[in-house]
């Protein structure tokens, strides 16, 4: 039985996808540098980061521990400050965009509010935005019904399972309607069937809302499944190795994993993942 | 229900326990009276019996033991004797008498749920002080420790008398006895239930742009509530020990802390034994009432009692 997001996908016209992806560039970075001051000494988390995010993108960073990869999210999220370089987010400093709540952001964990129930929980946001009751309410309903969780905004969050509970975090950062979405390994902790569940409706949400997503993961299919473009980023000093824009379509039934492109740019990922381990093997 | 079991257990352990130290405790002053009383007694003189230990004569004289269970004015009374106090004082008397436990334990427990609304309103002001601002961490923290190493009994005089010279008397100075022994929990569990959202949660907070009351209301205060629960349960305890320590230096005529000290002073033990025990009943009850709320609470936010 297809699901609402199926059927409103299958309404979007190819046209209207394309000329999405074909906008402006929402986030651009510029010899971007970002060294930590640690106890033993600093580390360079990030050094000569150069990237162009345009509108209507799906983006992956990959890459082993410590490339970087959640680092650079938080830096366009306005949660870590480069210590050099220049990085914009819908024209404006990282720290302006977040505070006109101009992307939503899901991390690993889920992080609902134990004591909220899911309604309440999206409810979050939008209560500390402002917006009046009636519009919660009308907001809660169409994302519970665009993560396909219609009917669960009574349950608390101890009463669903974990790849519910992420949908629900999904659900939370697309209810103010911003235009990025920045997701930090959201399906990590879940098992493999239930990932690719939620990665195709991913793919679906995208499609139907158009939305810049930026998305950290350390799974090579995960990320040529999901992407328009992969950044490959590679560990001490976190930088990026490889940029791959991916020549696959923008529809993409699971099966696509078994075509040859799947498997050409899974290879290139994996290669510019072992360049830039090279180094310290 | 589980719990009853076990719970039996162990009363019947103390009871047991109990009811074994009563002979020896007692026999001594149980052997002089009967001495007076033409019974046989060995050895036969006051001075020959203090060569012996408790024990020691309550094994020569296993005939007097039954006796040492209704001694009139016992070192230690039996349970059966402390249960018969209590029923006397509590069932049998009215509660306005001056001689009913429920009367003086009114006024114990009035000053008690007064200096604990002091103090938990204190401990959760303090708490969000020093979660929120450096200096205050940096400040109070340490003398809210150093204030409870000293000892209460040396504190409540002084402070009963200088509130008695500004002429503030009767359930206030005890309150703030109450209040000084109860803020100190809620502080230390308020200032981890603050601190216990992780950086993940507070980082969600901030890609929301929220403000710090936002925060507070929204995160951090719903976050404390278990630790809240448990400070309160401590908290409420220690106002009991404090209204009751402050009853006993300062010559109080009801309470009780003055049950205990008139018990004592005037050699009625049963007095001082009904007294302590149905201050034990209090403080497990007010704990219970708080076991209950916060089971109903928390279950009410969604979230498992711990």
């Amino acid at each position: 039985m297809p699901t609402v997001a199926e059927l409103a996908a299958k309404q979007l016209t190819p046209g209207s996808r394309a000329a999405a992806a074909s906008g402006a560039t929402v986030i651009t970075a510029r010899n971007l540098d970002l060294t930590f001051q640690t106890n033993d000494g600093p580390i360079h988390a990030l050094k000569n980061v150069d990237l162009d995010i345009g509108k209507g993108e799906f983006v992956s960073f990959i890459g082993p521990s410590g490339c970087g990869k959640t680092t650079f999210l938080r830096c366009i999220a306005g949660l870590e400050t480069p210590t050099a370089g220049d990085i914009s987010v819908n024209g404006m400093t990282p720290d302006e965009a977040r505070r006109a709540r101009a992307y939503g952001y899901v991390f690993q964990a889920a992080g609902l509010y134990p004591w909220r129930t899911i309604g309440g929980n999206i409810r979050l946001p939008l209560e500390i935005m402002g917006f009046d009751k009636a519009e919660q309410a009308k907001r809660i309903e169409r994302v519970l019904d665009l993560v396909d969780l219609n009917g669960f905004d009574r349950k608390f969050p101890w009463q669903l399972s974990g790849g519910m509970q992420q949908r629900a975090s999904i659900a939370r950062a697309l209810a103010f309607d911003a235009d990025i979405l920045l997701m930090d390994e959201p399906f990590g902790a879940l098992d493999e069937i239930v990932r690719d569940h939620l990665n195709e409706q991913l793919l679906k949400l995208w499609a139907r809302t158009e939305k810049t997503i930026g998305f950290v993961t350390h799974s090579i299919p995960e990320a040529v499944y999901l992407s328009t473009k992969i950044v490959v980023m590679s560990p001490r000093p976190g930088r990026i190795s490889d940029v791959i824009d991916s020549p696959l379509p923008r529809e993409r039934p699971l099966e696509i994993r078994d075509s040859p492109e799947f498997i050409e740019i899974a290879h290139r990922v994996r290669d510019g993942l072992r360049a830039g381990h090279s180094d310290d093997v | 229900m589980k719990s009853i079991l076990p719970v039996l257990t162990v009363i019947s352990a103390i009871l047991l326990f109990w009811v074994v130290c009563v002979p020896p405790m007692n026999m001594h002053l149980v052997a002089d009276q009967a001495q007076r009383d033409d019974l046989v007694v060995t050895p036969d003189t006051p001075a020959a019996r203090q060569e012996f230990s408790g024990a020691g004569l309550a094994l020569r004289n296993a005939h007097l033991i039954p006796l040492t269970y209704t001694f009139v004015r016992p070192r230690l009374p039996s349970p059966h004797q402390v249960a018969g106090e209590m029923y006397r004082t509590i069932i049998g008397q009215k509660i306005t008498s001056k001689r009913s436990l429920v009367y003086h334990g009114w006024v114990t427990l009035a000053p008690t749920l007064l200096g604990f609304l002091i103090g938990t309103s204190l401990g959760i002001l303090l708490a969000v002080g020093i979660v929120y601002s450096r200096v205050m961490d940096k400040s109070v923290m340490p003398w809210a420790i150093v204030s409870q190493t000293i000892p209460i009994l040396a504190l409540a005089p002084m402070i009963i008398v200088v509130l008695g010279s500004m002429g503030i008397q009767g359930l206030f100075p005890k309150s703030i006895i109450a209040a000084y022994l109860s803020f100190f929990p809620v502080v230390v569990g308020m200032v981890k239930g603050l601190r216990s959202p992780d950086a993940m949660q507070l980082d969600l907070l901030r890609t929301y742009n929220a403000s710090k009351s936002q925060g507070f209301w929204a995160l951090r205060l719903p976050a404390s509530a278990p630790y809240l629960f448990a400070s309160l349960k401590i908290g409420i305890s220690a106002s009991l020990v404090g209204t009751i320590v402050a009853e006993l230096p300062t010559g109080a005529k009801a309470g009780f802390g003055a049950r205990m000290l008139v018990g004592d002073q005037y050699g009625q033990p049963l007095v001082s034994w009904a007294a302590l025990f149905a201050a034990a009943l209090t403080a497990a009850a007010l704990v219970g009432l708080f076991s209950v709320i916060e089971r109903i609470t928390l279950k009410r936010m969604g979230m498992a009692a711990t």
